[in-house]
């Protein structure tokens, strides 16, 4: 069993293919899988839904599937800060389904464990509930909600060991950890591969059964809204 | 006179308890954490993954791992915890959060939220609000009386899309506080130098009592 490639484009080999689902981490331009994505606008794979919370800015990140019009639908909660986007959806060339954060998360969690569909009360009375089966518990009203399992998850963390044992860092675990699992494929993008045996096993975050094909490299990890008090 | 932002956000910050968890939500809720009342504690999640959640950090010490909701960089405490989105939002879908401050675009007399989108014009998204009133304990709204145009945001019902149906449990504006109760809302307090007058003439809801 080999995880570990040499590239983000030898990691994707074989996996990807037109109208795929992809799930993707990151939460704005933190914990993206930045490779990946990069591997993929080289690839040309084209009509992709991606379930993401976010869609990256012009020019980064998931931006640059959506400059190359490879992105045919998006599931995010969040896009604000993306022209382009927002140009491709007010004129309808591209498919948008809002799904709010925790429910996104939770769709994802829910893939990945083998439940198909989970109640919640997030988004009762809204858009969001339209055509979705409402159910009471306890006297308060549900919706039912999706799992979503994609045809390949793509995640970004901070260390791996070759057995695909992941540590994320700080906030960019954010998604990764649900998109990871909800995937049928699952290839991970790390800045270090360390020797099996140097990560502590009671601090793994996601172990390896969730990552099929690891790869190492630099991530150039653009902050997107650079804030700072005055020393 | 009525309330600047900063002493909006001071008069939210009167809101908190001690050992609670809240969440703060963009603009003028992310201000409150500056005016967090003496002996209280209180620690901050960030829905992104953070629980802890300290100040913006000084030049030279941003992380971009280490994000806010907002996307800005911020600095951790010596109790901060950090886990996954779907985490993030079990302990705020399960209750565990005491209490949500944030923004709005309209709000209506039964506690109705409008937030995230003005249909043809502004299409951002909900982020997590949805998610956070429709679990956390309690919400607190944070926002201007009236719109740039001086018509009322404080309304019998919403006319944009909702965030959430009946979930607000306080106002606070320039013009002071108002609670969400039976039949309408209820004055609970003028901001300094506005009169009861004012606030019901700047509020097309109902106000009871």
């Amino acid at each position: 069993m080999k995880k570990v490639y040499g590239s983000a484009a030898e990691a994707l080999d074989g996996v990807l293919f037109d109208g795929m689902l992809i799930a993707a981490g990151g939460f704005g331009l933190c914990g993206i899988p930045e490779l990946l994505i990069d591997a993929i606008k080289e690839a040309g794979t084209k009509n992709i839904t991606v379930a993401s919370n976010n869609a990256g800015v012009d020019g980064f990140g998931l931006g640059v599937l959506l400059a190359t019009r490879q992105v045919k639908k998006m599931i995010s909660s969040y896009v604000g800060e993306n022209a382009e986007f927002m140009r491709q959806y007010l004129s309808g060339e591209l498919e948008l389904e809002f799904n709010p954060q925790g429910t996104l998360a939770e769709r994802m969690r829910a893939g990945g464990a083998g439940i198909p569909g989970f109640y919640t009360k997030t988004g009762v009375g809204t858009v969001i509930a339209e055509g979705k089966e409402h159910k009471d518990f306890d006297g308060q009203t549900y919706i039912l909600e999706r799992g979503i399992v994609a045809d390949l998850s793509i995640v970004k963390a901070w260390k791996a060991d070759p057995s695909g044992n992941l540590v994320f860092r700080k906030t960019a675990r954010n998604f990764n950890p649900p998109a990871a699992t909800c995937g049928k494929i699952c290839v991970a993008e790390v800045e270090e591969i360390v020797p099996l045996g140097s990560l502590d096993a009671d601090g793994i975050h996601l172990p390896g059964i969730y990552v099929h094909r690891l790869i190492q490299g630099k991530h150039e990890k653009r902050i997107e809204n650079r804030t700072t008090r005055a020393a | 006179m009525a309330w600047d932002r900063n002493q909006m956000a001071a008069r939210a910050a009167q809101e908190l308890q001690d050992g609670w968890y809240v969440n703060l939500g963009i603009g003028i809720p992310t201000l409150v954490s500056n005016y967090i009342p003496k002996g209280i504690e209180v620690t901050l999640q960030s829905e992104n993954g953070m629980l802890g959640m300290g100040p913006f950090p000084i030049e030279g010490e941003e992380d971009a791992d280490l994000i806010n909701a907002g996307k800005q960089t911020i600095t951790e405490l010596p109790q901060t915890s950090f886990f996954d989105s779907s985490q993030s939002f079990a302990m705020i879908r399960g209750g565990k959060i005491a209490m949500a401050i944030l923004g709005a675009m309209e709000v209506a007399e039964n506690g109705d939220l409008a937030n995230w989108m003005i249909p043809g014009k502004l299409v951002k998204g909900m982020g997590g609000a949805m998610d956070l009133v429709a679990g956390v304990g309690r919400v607190v709204v944070v926002m201007d009386h009236t719109s740039k145009h001086g018509e009322s945001k404080v309304l019998k019902e919403c006319t944009l899309p909702l965030t959430g149906k009946a979930v607000v449990d306080r106002i606070i504006t320039n013009l002071g506080v108002l609670d969400v109760v039976e039949g309408g809302l209820k004055i609970v307090e003028l901001a300094e130098g506005v009169s009861d007058a004012e606030m019901r003439a700047a509020t097309e809801a109902t106000i009871v009592g």
